[in-house]
């Protein structure tokens, strides 16, 4: 089952039309952009990279719902 | 202090960086949940009827569909991404509960929907015609099971239920995920999301095929697709607005101040009028710059108390009920909003001391501060709030959000039905201002879908979580600087896509049926 599904996306993908080159080329071009620019440059996640355990997130966020005037 | 960091202008950029991600990932979106449903039922009516033209239609709409779900995957992981780095806050605070339908909606459906979206787009003769149509219905169950669990997260943020806060760890943990998947504000918003996303669908391939009629080419399957997206689209629109009725009725329980501002209601009643349509105005006579009046409005009498409540004479509060307290027609007390951003700060100031007297072990301190939270924690948000006038959300963008796409589905009803009429007549041609109108609905349904949204998410500020979560609460306190870089390398990245989509599409249709028909005659391992 699992090797029928790769043929076809293998035969699929090498017989692509040209609209359809065009198209997987822009996707491909987005998914680096958005995985590899954005996601690790421009967008990490906060929480993340500044703290490691649940606990010190936790007393991050707990501190900036408590410390508003 | 967070307002000392999280200026207006973090707040703002943040929002708008939300606001502009959003609506261009919502331009992909309804197409593929529409046109995958009208794809599944031609699909079906070439197995039944062994038409080959219901094959083309197929084969000619399936690309059309490839290119704007290509196009638009993933654009909606950039608004997770800003989950992540934006609105941190937010996204601890939400916990498991946002983050369970979107985990789902990732592995199930996802996974459901890329399956079958190969063998669909690849599989034609290489697996049985039963199994095709089988992948091509499993794509259409697949894109709408997703969109079910989006919606069910966003419904929780406009109407948060099945989850308790927990004071250790500052998160809300949900304790019953059938009372978050089938609140009534997540059904609502399902069904006339996807209502209104096939009735888009629809305009888009009447439109299309219209644009082949004036063109004079393949005017039988022009004729064809009109015929099947008229009666589809006549009965989309009208569920969207059964759904719509139903989705009134839910805001009017559950988030009275948006509906108050989508009617630019300030002092309410029983027997409200519904306005048709209206002009907002500042007005210095009002107490705050955020409320507008309505001139030379156009009103239906009792009409809105009928909306909201299915009774002419139902009690419908305008903004200044809400502002001061009121009774609503189901007879609960609502205390005015200066109790409220009272009773929020008794909670915050819980939350704060609880957590010291369980650091403490001072188990007597802890059960008071609990219990003080766990009463006060239904206004937690309003704690935060300034003034009271901070819930009043911008009036005259909602207002005008929700007319446009009521007229927009009004109008949307005339052209199913003209279009039905007169494809069946075959006078489609002959009545050149139908051609023309049906070409001017595919973008006003792009239109009032994203007024819609508009509606939903404008009309709930300044909340991010219905009473428990301001956006200015909800924000990461970074660099304004930063997001407004990151804005407009999403604005470039998007607007991008947006041409690319357009003209690849534009590129097909011009291409038209034959051609395609005789590709795939030529080349039947493809499309």
């Amino acid at each position: 089952m699992l090797r029928r599904l790769w043929e076809i996306y293998y035969d699929g993908f090498r017989h692509l039309p040209q609209w359809g080159k065009i198209v997987l080329a822009i996707v491909l071009a987005k998914l680096f952009i958005l995985f590899i620019v954005l996601k690790l440059f421009f967008m990490p996640n906060y929480l993340n990279s500044q703290y490691t355990t649940s606990q010190e997130k936790s007393n991050h966020v707990f501190h900036e719902l408590t410390t508003k005037p | 202090m967070i307002l000392e960091h999280t200026t207006a202008s973090l707040v703002e950029w943040s929002r708008w960086q939300f606001a502009m991600t959003a609506i261009y990932h919502y331009m992909f979106v309804p197409l593929t949940l529409g046109l995958s449903f009208l794809l599944a039922i031609m699909e079906t009516m070439w197995i039944r009827t062994g038409k080959e033209s219901w094959l083309h239609a197929t084969k000619f709409w399936m690309k059309l569909f490839a290119i704007n779900f290509a196009i638009g995957i993933a654009t909606g992981l950039i608004l997770e991404f800003q989950f992540g780095s934006n609105w941190s806050n937010y996204s601890w605070f939400v916990g498991d509960i946002f983050g369970a339908p979107l985990a789902i909606e990732g592995l199930f459906a996802f996974f459901l929907e890329a399956t079958f979206f190969a063998i669909m787009l690849f599989g034609w003769n290489k697996v049985s015609r039963g199994f095709h149509l089988t992948s091509t219905w499993m794509v259409f169950l697949g894109s709408n099971i997703s969109a079910l669990w989006i919606l069910v997260a966003n419904a929780w943020m406009q109407n948060p239920v099945g989850m308790e806060f927990n004071p250790l760890t500052a998160r809300n943990e949900m304790d019953d995920f059938w009372a978050v998947l089938f609140s009534p504000t997540a059904m609502n918003k399902f069904f006339h999301t996807v209502t209104s996303a096939y009735t888009l669908s629809a305009c888009f391939v009447i439109g299309v095929s219209a644009w082949f009629i004036l063109k004079k080419r393949h005017i039988e399957f022009a004729r064809k697709s009109i015929l099947l997206a008229s009666v589809f689209g006549f009965l989309s629109i009208i569920a969207t607005i059964f759904t719509g009725d139903t989705s009134a009725q839910d805001v009017t329980r559950t988030q009275p101040m948006k509906l108050a501002a989508m009617e630019g209601l300030n002092q309410g009643g029983t027997g409200a009028p519904f306005t048709l349509i209206g002009f907002p105005a500042q007005d210095s006579r009002l107490p705050s710059d955020r409320m507008r009046t309505i001139r030379y409005g156009i009103t239906i009498p009792q009409m809105l108390s009928f909306l909201g409540y299915h009774d002419f004479n139902a009690f419908i509060p305008g903004v200044e009920n809400i502002l001061n307290g009121y009774t609503s027609f189901e007879g609960k007390t609502y205390p005015s909003v200066e109790q409220r951003m009272a009773n929020g700060r008794k909670a915050i100031e819980a939350l704060k001391t609880y957590k010291t007297a369980v650091e403490e072990k001072n188990e007597t301190a802890a059960q008071e501060s609990l219990a003080t939270l766990k009463e006060n924690y239904a206004d937690f948000g309003y704690g935060y709030l300034q003034s009271k006038y901070d819930i009043i959300p911008p009036v005259s963008l909602v207002f005008y959000s929700f007319r446009i796409m009521v007229a927009a589905g009004l109008l949307f009803v005339l052209l199913f039905m003209l279009s039905w009429w007169y494809a069946k007549k075959r006078k489609f041609h002959q009545f050149r201002f139908l051609p023309y109108l049906a070409i001017l609905c595919i973008p006003l349904a792009y239109i009032a879908s994203q007024c819609g949204w508009i509606v939903a998410e404008v009309g709930r500020q300044p909340w991010v979580v219905q009473n428990l979560m301001p956006t200015n609460v909800a924000i990461t306190r970074i660099a304004s600087g930063w997001v407004i870089t990151t804005f407009w390398m999403f604005a470039i990245l998007f607007t991008l896509l947006l041409i690319a989509e357009i003209g690849i599409m534009f590129a097909q249709i011009r291409k038209g049926v034959k051609e395609e028909s005789i590709e795939n005659e030529k080349n039947t391992q493809t499309f």
